[in-house]
């Protein structure tokens, strides 16, 4: 039995050793919003956050993450009625289209907004690289990261990313 | 979006809740009693079987297709509400049920097979205005870009149309005033002469009991409201959040997971598997050798996959085990080679005398052409939920044909049609490779020998090896020029032909055509690929062009242009093209711009790639512009996201996209060796629509067969290096480079 912490809620869930957080957080937790795409930490949408980082969840150890504060797709909005910023500009670039890979794709975008708020293209394009869209919204993906810092150094406090 | 559980509703009676029901009688008979209950809220009026109306004055569209992405649910919704002219601000659609009395699978199952005529029985009881909306709508596929042209155009808009007439008939008999001086406007229908207003949800009782028009009038362009505008696409927001469900996500109460591993060669049986659990294995509850595959089921999924590799499976030798890549083209060109001394190849297309016409030209050009396998690699890694019990099957997964599904599933486990319930869900991604059953029909198989529910999910590496493919192909192109450089033969032998069946057409005027194919056997599973043959044909036919024009010494769009002057669309995609990308403009060192158009279901795409190759012969696709005529855009912004997705598609497969076979199986396993475009690799997209006035065309699918032409024509542009084999980065560049620099 294993205790992890998971959008500030405590889960208490029996983990095989090597067992990989992404399967915890799917199949125990029943948050189905982190996807499984490649097992391999090649594309992506398995993206959540350990303390505030972004990490492959299928090739991480749940054990190694005890303790740790998780974040996936299901928490990052600042409450039930507002999202958060990324999300909301992904709405307004309508960026997804079968939608599979988006929440690898926002987890990574707040990751990387959370680090660096006002990105350049190259930067965008640095920390984008690992997550595969096959829709190839990736114009669409770089438009709403853009939006989404202007939108971040437009609101002067309170920028709502975690 | 809430889903039909039960039998859908077409006929014509009266719930028992006191709703009216106005279906489409695809078989006459009592289905009342069928119907009672089915549309669950009290009060709402069906007013034919694609939307029914709240009391609240919602609208709700029922959509026949599958959603990958593609907008279909918001596409179809707008186009019904349009003519209907209901408020868009109360519009909700639910995707149709699959059900044999909403769909019939004999017709479907002809639909599969190719066989486009109904059977007689269905012809005589089709009702009157709906024929043409149920002969489309009943099959519930989603694939062939066909949602818009077929569904919208015929079913949709007449749906919408003919439910509006009804509610005006309807106002005009109880305000007792002439149906011209009435006025429809955002789900309200007034009377300005004696200022009487009313909802649709306040006439729809009374409408319901209206005879359906005959022939419902529908919009001229100029009146559309909703068509020809982007509105914020219905699906997205879920898929924001996290919340939108996909076949991946259901979760069934007392759901187990499984996991596969088919043999490695097609075709191969399992020769032995200890099915033994071992005592150290943790949550293993079966192993299953399936006679072609061994699947574990578990109490999760990771713990089936550790058992899975952990298995020693033995599979028997197949005559296959030692074939190559190699072996399978060198295959190909005997095959060739044969059928042309025979004289055996199957004519596509012919007119006047090539053979005469090539030998009396000035100049003959000939190539040969090759392209690879291509898995198609959606996000979503194949899945499917099933349960079977009490005789019964459930089936949850995203389908691009769930009526197939059904079928699939019946037949397997020989029960009725009546039996089997597919609940839908979104699609991570369809490409053609969800509208195959086999993945259901394995987690059928699994699911039968246990009593619970059991989601089936395939690893990448099972989905990468055991995709069904686009083809691998050789094929020979010859043409003769006179003195001018004018075409005057085109000769082309190319392999296989599925469909559409014009994908082999050469759009150009060329006087002596002689096109030709045949079809050797192939051991790889065939599946359809985004864009069918035209992945294949559009590379052929625009490559080849290109070296007919380098021939000619001419412009490549000027010499498309000059040969496509019979065809006033071409002429305009392609002025227009010239124009935005630029065409004239000088580019740096080492980079090049090629330029491909296509027409491919009912739309026609040019693009131009502007590539730099750089001196480690790496090649940059910088820009793609895009012009394309789908004849009317329903919705601008989401048919230019069908274009982008398009080009990435058709240029991850251009760039890098190889299946190759080894020892008579896949060598690659997942996007470490299969690799596809990502964001670094990316170009900006800019798309430019034409709406020609012409008939909706497909979006899905008309921009992936000219990206690759369009990016080999301009890496020739920029090294003079012809790539005559896909992938490109199989073509080594580098030498080009320091040669021209």
């Amino acid at each position: 039995m294993i205790n992890l912490t998971i959008n500030g809620k405590e889960y208490s869930v029996e983990a095989p050793a090597g067992m990989p957080l992404l399967w915890v957080i799917r199949e125990q937790c029943e948050l189905t919003g982190t996807k499984f795409g490649c097992g391999i930490a090649q594309c992506g949408a398995c993206t959540v956050h350990v303390d505030g980082k972004p990490i492959r969840s299928c090739i991480t150890p749940a054990t190694s993450v005890e303790g740790k504060k998780i974040t996936t797709i299901e928490g990052i909005a600042p409450d039930e009625n507002t999202l958060h910023i990324v999300q909301q500009a992904w709405i307004e670039e309508q960026t997804p289209q079968c939608g599979y890979c988006q929440s690898g794709q926002i987890m990574s975008a707040v990751a990387l907004l959370n680090e660096n708020p006002a990105p350049s293209d190259e930067e965008i394009e640095q920390a984008m690289s690992g997550n595969i869209c096959r829709c190839g919204m990736y114009g669409r993906i770089k438009s709403a990261i853009k939006r989404a810092s202007a939108a971040l150094q437009a609101s002067t406090s309170n920028p709502q990313l975690r | 979006m809430k889903k039909w559980t039960r039998r859908a509703f077409i006929g014509t009676g009266i719930l028992a809740s006191g709703a009216l029901v106005i279906g489409v009688a695809i078989r006459p008979g009592n289905r009342s009693s069928k119907v009672a209950g089915l549309i669950a809220e009290e009060g709402e009026t069906v007013m034919n079987i694609w939307l029914k109306i709240s009391p609240d004055n919602t609208v709700t569209v029922i959509i026949p297709h599958a959603e990958m992405g593609q907008g279909v649910h918001t596409t179809l919704a707008m186009m019904l509400a349009d003519e209907l002219d209901a408020d868009w601000s109360k519009v909700k659609f639910m995707e149709a049920p699959a059900d044999k009395e909403y769909a019939n699978y004999v017709v479907a199952k002809g639909f599969i097979a190719g066989n486009k005529t109904f059977p007689k029985f269905l012809e005589e009881t089709i009702d009157g205005v709906f024929l043409t909306a149920v002969k489309t709508m009943n099959f519930q596929i989603t694939g062939g870009s066909a949602s818009v042209r077929f569904t919208g155009q015929q079913g949709m808009r007449i749906a919408g149309a003919a439910a509006k007439a009804m509610l005006l008939q309807a106002a005009a008999d109880t305000w007792k005033v002439p149906i011209e001086e009435l006025k429809a406007k955002k789900s309200t229908i007034s009377h300005p002469a004696s200022n009487q207003t009313a909802t649709y949800a306040e006439l729809a009782p009374a409408a319901a009991k209206v005879k359906a028009p005959k022939q419902p009038k529908l919009k001229t362009r100029d009146e559309f409201t909703l068509m020809g505008t982007s509105p914020a696409r219905l699906d997205i927001p879920a898929k924001v959040s996290g919340q939108a469900k996909f076949g991946m996500d259901m979760i069934v109460p007392n759901m187990k997971y499984a996991t596969i591993k088919a043999a490695p060669v097609f075709g191969a049986k399992v020769k032995s598997v200890d099915t033994s659990i071992p005592s150290d294995s943790e949550g293993v509850l079966k192993v299953l050798n399936l006679e072609n595959a061994v699947a574990v089921i578990a109490q999760g999924y990771w713990q089936a996959k550790s058992m899975l590799d952990r298995l020693a499976i033995k599979f028997e030798s197949t005559e296959n085990d030692g074939k190559s890549q190699e072996d399978i083209f060198n295959g190909y060109r005997l095959a060739m080679d044969k059928a042309l001394e025979e004289a055996s190849l199957s004519e596509h297309y012919q007119s006047g005398d090539a053979h005469s016409a090539l030998s009396g030209a000035e100049t003959v050009v000939e190539a040969e052409y090759q392209l690879p396998f291509l898995a198609h690699a959606t996000m979503e890694p194949m899945n499917c939920t099933a349960w079977v019990h009490d005789g019964k099957c459930e089936i949850w997964c995203g389908s691009q044909n769930p009526l197939g599904v059904m079928a699939a599933v019946a037949e397997l486990l020989d029960i009725s049609l009546d039996q089997v319930t597919v609940h839908n869900q979104l699609l991570g991604g369809g490409f053609g490779r969800r509208s195959e059953t086999d993945v259901i029909r394995q987690a059928v198989a699994i699911a039968k020998e246990v009593d619970f529910p059991v989601k089936l999910i395939w690893s990448r590496e099972e989905d990468t090896q055991h995709d069904l493919y686009r083809e691998a192909t050789i094929s020979r192109m010859k043409a003769g020029l006179d003195q001018s450089g004018n075409p005057v033969a085109y000769s082309h032998q190319f392999l296989f032909k599925h469909h559409p069946p014009e994908a082999a057409d050469l759009p150009y005027a060329v006087p002596n055509q002689l096109i030709q194919f045949t079809s050797p056997s192939s051991f790889v599973p065939w599946g359809n690929w985004r864009s069918v043959d035209h992945s294949v044909h559009g590379f052929l036919t625009e490559s080849f062009i290109d070296e007919l024009a380098f021939a000619a010494k001419k412009d490549p769009l000027a010499f498309r242009k000059s040969l496509t002057q019979d065809k006033p669309r071409f002429q305009k995609v392609l002025d227009l093209i010239q124009e935005k990308s630029d065409w004239d403009s000088p580019l740096p060192a080492n980079w090049g711009r090629g330029i491909a158009i296509a027409q491919s279901f009912g739309s026609i795409v040019a693009e131009v790639a502007e590539v730099e190759v750089n001196v480690e012969g790496k090649v940059k696709v910088h820009r793609v512009v895009c012009v394309a005529d789908p004849g009317f855009a329903i919705h601008p912004d989401g048919f230019t996201a069908q274009m982008e997705s398009g080009i990435i598609y058709g240029l991850a497969a251009a760039m890098t996209g190889e299946i190759t076979i080894e020892n008579g199986a896949v060598a690659q396993s997942n996007f470490h060796d299969y690799q596809v475009t990502r964001m670094n690799e990316a170009p900006k997209i800019e798309t430019h629509i034409i709406n020609s006035g012409n008939p909706p065309g497909g979006a899905g699918e008309p921009s992936t067969p000219v990206i690759a032409p369009a990016v080999t024509n301009a890496i020739f542009n920029a090294t003079g290096v012809r790539i005559r084999r896909l992938p490109i980065s199989k073509t080594d560049l580098r030498v080009s480079i320091r040669q021209t620099t």
